[in-house]
């Protein structure tokens, strides 16, 4: 009875293509995209945004890249972290060789170098899959992220090889850099979240996004039907790997304000890894719940310890928080394979139906 | 024109001029392509036993070194400690079988890989809790003195893996050929289906496997661990595995053997004549790399089992 599918009556094709067809979904996104732009910024304080909202909004642009990838095109990835140091160290060099040139083009071309070493590394894919495939982008994380730190001109010969990000202004605001506020640089990253997100959503329902799932479902009955393995896997890498990208600059751009290669070790891939099986293979709203929660799990545990006013060292939360990230997974494959965002949709379900029970 | 010459001609000539350090640096990558074979092996078990592409196999190696590790250091015997840890691997066997393989029966092999990714945290993070995550020196009598084959230095406590490891593999070889569980074993490997057919119990047969693949583990660690000390990074080094299980197929223990030979070799003397053109540090990705590059061509590796897929 709350949540009503019922009594849409469509009249136009524009009507029925709409991108969220029924009206309440409709105002609810609108809601809280107006929310998480204007009101969050003055309700929250420096730590929250800083340190919370900002992090998780720009894995969650990685946790969409790395679900486009594995969630739709079916292709498991190990190297998502790469990909993000690909489009950090890229970002950088571009920033820096234009100072003049507007930040955001300098994100989107850490972008899309990414995707373009993306689709290097996506060649094997049209050969091999699975986690033959697993290992050659295995092979992306260790090779690329030796070149970034081994090769000074990555990192214009700076001589601690971990430069600073520069400070860089939009409107007058600054937004990157360690002098930016964090409200700057939170509405800064939350506009790059929301187009990101709205393009994947409209990709994934779109045409190149059903070459993917059939990919995905069966490759060879695909080819058979007509659609060309090179092309949707490729794109797939490509399109994957610049949300990485864009995700790995605005890591290094706006979150951590520096430029170094151990942000984006492998165990940044399996992060990411995880916030997908978590939040639910192909499903965009599944990366931002994925995202928010094993990004906010460890911090959680921390003070959860604290609480119980246990005198836990932080080397054994580090361990149980391994243990604890391990069964989840191991939890989430067995009984929800279709993760928080399946939770999401049953909830949806609860709330038509009720008060009844069917 | 410096480039390729420091590519193509100076590591050569190199070579050429001290062939006793090269044959060193040959045998000492050899050695370590045994350890790598060693992980690559556990891999291969569980794989043609279960169709499971057990990611945690590097883990398992960190595990395992862990308890033996941490029970030497409360003063229990090296035999005792030996079978109590290989205990531990199969306890662990029987777990894994029961909470997480049996859940996942019929699921797509992708999702059995991720399960394992979880299984390998979770592991990690347990052996650390249990036991800490300091490094652990491990001393278990392997001698680590130096032999001189002309100019050239052999370590003791290699050639020593290399015979532990060629003794693992023979008794693994007589024990599938020899006995009715390795039967059962090969059966399995063949066809699922067959094998359940005819009366094999499936869950039997991965519990057996995963506790044998614990116990390759324990020994792969035991020697990883005298030689490095027991640490988390044992781990990281077992990834390598990976690339070995690509050069030699999924499918096949020669094959796992000799690609981790290969890669062994082949990743220490890229790094000694070819690291210092490139930045050094070239170990780090090598083996990826042989193992993208040769996907290409042959993506059922050297010795594995055509793949062939039907809709």
């Amino acid at each position: 009875m709350i949540y009503r599918e019922a009594g849409v009556f469509k009249t136009s094709y524009d009507a029925d293509m709409a991108l969220l067809p029924i009206p309440m979904d409709k105002y609810f996104v609108i809601a809280v995209t107006l929310f998480a732009v204007i009101v969050v910024p003055f309700i929250s304080n420096e730590y929250w945004l800083g340190s919370i909202l900002v992090p998780v909004l720009i894995l969650s642009i990685a946790a969409i890249g790395l679900n486009i990838l594995t969630g739709y095109a079916g292709q498991v990835s190990l190297g998502t972290g790469a990909f993000m140091a690909a489009g950090a160290y890229m970002g950088y060099k571009f920033v820096t060789a234009f100072p003049d040139v507007n930040i955001i083009f300098g994100i989107l071309a850490g972008g899309v170098s990414s995707a373009m070493i993306g689709i290097v590394f996506g060649a094997p894919s049209l050969r091999i899959k699975g986690f033959y495939l697993a290992v050659t982008t295995l092979a992306a994380q260790f090779f690329l992220i030796w070149l970034f730190q081994k090769q000074p001109w990555f990192v214009n010969y700076s001589i601690s090889g971990v430069p600073t990000a520069p400070p860089r202004e939009i409107f007058g605001i600054l937004v990157t850099g360690a002098e930016a506020s964090a409200t700057a640089r939170y509405v800064f990253v939350v506009c790059f979240t929301i187009a990101l997100a709205w393009i994947a959503r409209n990709l994934v329902r779109g045409r190149v996004g059903r070459t993917w799932m059939a990919i995905r479902d069966m490759d060879i009955a695909a080819e058979l039907i007509g659609i060309r393995p090179l092309q949707t896997k490729l794109s797939a890498f490509a399109i994957s790997s610049f949300y990485c990208g864009v995700a790995g600059a605005l890591w290094a751009f706006c979150y951590i304000n520096t430029v170094e290669p151990s942000a984006f070790d492998i165990n940044r891939s399996f992060q990411i890894l995880f916030m997908v099986i978590v939040g639910g293979l192909g499903s965009i709203l599944g990366s931002f719940l994925g995202a928010a929660f094993i990004f906010t799990l460890p911090i959680f545990l921390n003070n959860f310890f604290g609480v119980l006013g246990l005198d836990v060292s932080t080397a054994t939360i580090r361990h149980i928080e391994f243990m604890v990230f391990g069964g989840l997974i191991v939890f989430f494959l067995i009984v929800e394979p279709h993760g928080l965002a399946r939770l999401w949709a049953l909830a949806k379900e609860k709330l038509r139906m009720w008060p009844f029970p069917y | 024109m410096e480039f390729l010459q420091s590519i193509f001609v100076t590591p050569f000539v190199e070579i050429v001029d001290s062939p006793y350090f090269f044959f060193e640096v040959f045998f000492g990558g050899l050695m370590a392509g045994v350890m790598y074979s060693l992980v690559a092996l556990g891999f291969v078990l569980i794989f043609k036993a279960s169709g499971v592409f057990n990611f945690s196999q590097g883990v398992m190696v960190l595990f395992a070194a862990l308890n033996f590790v941490g029970l030497l250091e409360h003063g229990v015997p090296i035999w005792l400690a030996f079978l109590i840890t290989m205990a531990i691997m199969t306890a662990l066997a029987f777990a894994v079988e029961r909470l997480v393989l049996r859940h996942l029966v019929n699921q797509e092999p992708i999702i059995l890989f991720m399960a394992t990714i979880g299984l390998a945290f979770f592991l990690e993070g347990f052996g650390e809790t249990l036991w800490g995550s300091e490094i652990k020196p491990l001393e278990v009598g392997i001698p680590n003195d130096v032999w001189f084959m002309g100019d050239a230095m052999i370590q003791q406590a290699d050639v020593f893996a290399a015979v532990v490891a060629g003794a693992m593999v023979t008794v693994l070889a007589l024990f599938f050929h020899y006995t009715r569980v390795g039967r059962a074993l090969r059966a399995v490997a063949d066809d699922h289906q067959a094998a359940l057919s005819i009366g094999i119990p499936l869950n039997h047969i991965w519990i057996i496997v995963w506790a044998v693949a614990g116990v390759v583990a324990l020994v792969a660690g035991i020697l990883w661990g005298s030689k490095l000390g027991v640490q988390f990074s044992l781990s990281v080094i077992a990834l390598k595995a990976l690339p070995v299980l690509i050069l030699g197929g999924f499918t096949s223990i020669p094959g796992a053997i000799i690609g981790g030979l290969i890669i062994g070799a082949g990743e220490k003397v890229a790094e000694v004549y070819w690291g210092s053109v490139f930045g050094g540090a070239i170990e780090e990705w090598f083996a990826y790399i042989v193992a993208l590059v040769f996907l290409f061509f042959r993506p059922q590796g050297l010795f594995g089992d055509k793949i062939i897929e039907r809709v």
